[in-house]
């Protein structure tokens, strides 16, 4: 019986710059920061999750061909991937501080069916809902 | 097309700054009441308001934020004196005090942990990766962890 997930890898552009954009954008805690060769293993909590940890993970050989590495940054840079759903006390808020902070959104808070949702970008391209579900 | 419309805007954007002054001068000696002249608000409104959003009274964020901060420069090997002046406390004991309230542990403690820590990562980082994760990245031990030239 599976019984929760710690682990999920985020595909990122640019490490350093994903590290900026999740922690002093988002506000995410970094959960492990370890060197490995010129990469690291990174790892970010939302702040009241800290049982799960987003893996900002570098595009690399080791994971990819050449070709399959190139054609995942570039679908990453155009937006292609819809990775997940944020949620948050009061979306209204977030999104004026987020915005305030430079997150690029594509969308400001609506009320659809579901709840009241954003949707930002994060710095690599990839998509996030935002939402406030009802 | 982004629509930026939806009800009390301008309430959201006055307490989003007021937020973003604290995250910003929480080492400052801040003086509540400029921020509610600031945001607009009387004193007691601004508080109510703040405490409706961000389920803390200004006061109380200001702590969290300058505690969070603190343990950010204790895992960066700031000395806990440093840490203590540059997160806005005067006083090493009340820093002390207040840190093991809320934290648990003294900053010297926590300090040596991340110390320790620090070191166990230099010695053996792939004790911190899942091994599963470890593997499809080529990260074995004894590895020298570089990618293979394209």
């Amino acid at each position: 019986m599976i019984t929760k997930m710690t682990h999920v890898s985020l595909y990122v552009l640019d490490q350093n710059s994903a590290y900026d954009f999740y922690t002093n954008k988002l506000g995410f805690k970094v959960i492990t920061d370890v060197p490995m060769g010129k990469d690291r293993w990174l790892t970010v909590s939302p702040p009241e999750q800290p049982g799960f940890e987003i893996t900002l993970t570098p595009i690399t050989t080791h994971m990819f061909s050449k070709e399959a590495a190139e054609t995942m940054k570039d679908l990453i840079t155009k937006g292609t991937f819809g990775v997940g759903l944020f949620t948050c006390s009061n979306i209204f808020a977030t999104y004026e501080e987020l915005k305030a902070k430079g997150v690029e959104f594509t969308k400001a808070p609506k009320k659809e069916f579901y709840g009241t949702e954003a949707i930002f970008k994060d710095d690599s391209g990839n998509w996030f809902s935002l939402a406030k579900l009802d | 097309m982004i629509n930026d419309q939806y009800p009390k805007i301008y309430l959201y954007r006055r307490l989003v700054q007021a937020k973003l002054f604290i995250d910003t001068h929480y080492a400052d000696n801040i003086d509540l009441d400029n921020i509610a002249d600031e945001a607009c608000f009387s004193k007691f409104h601004f508080i109510r308001q703040f405490k409706n959003i961000y389920q803390k009274t200004p006061h109380q964020y200001l702590i969290v934020v300058r505690i969070e901060k603190a343990m950010e420069l204790l895992k960066a090997d700031i000395p806990v004196s440093e840490v203590c002046y540059a997160i806005g406390f005067e006083s090493l004991s009340s820093f002390s005090g207040l840190f093991k309230r809320i934290v648990g542990i003294t900053p010297s403690i926590y300090l040596m942990q991340h110390q320790k820590i620090k070191a166990q990562i230099v010695n053996a980082p792939l004790d911190f990766i899942p091994g599963c994760f470890a593997e499809k990245n080529g990260w074995i031990k004894n590895s020298n962890f570089r990618e293979p030239d394209f």
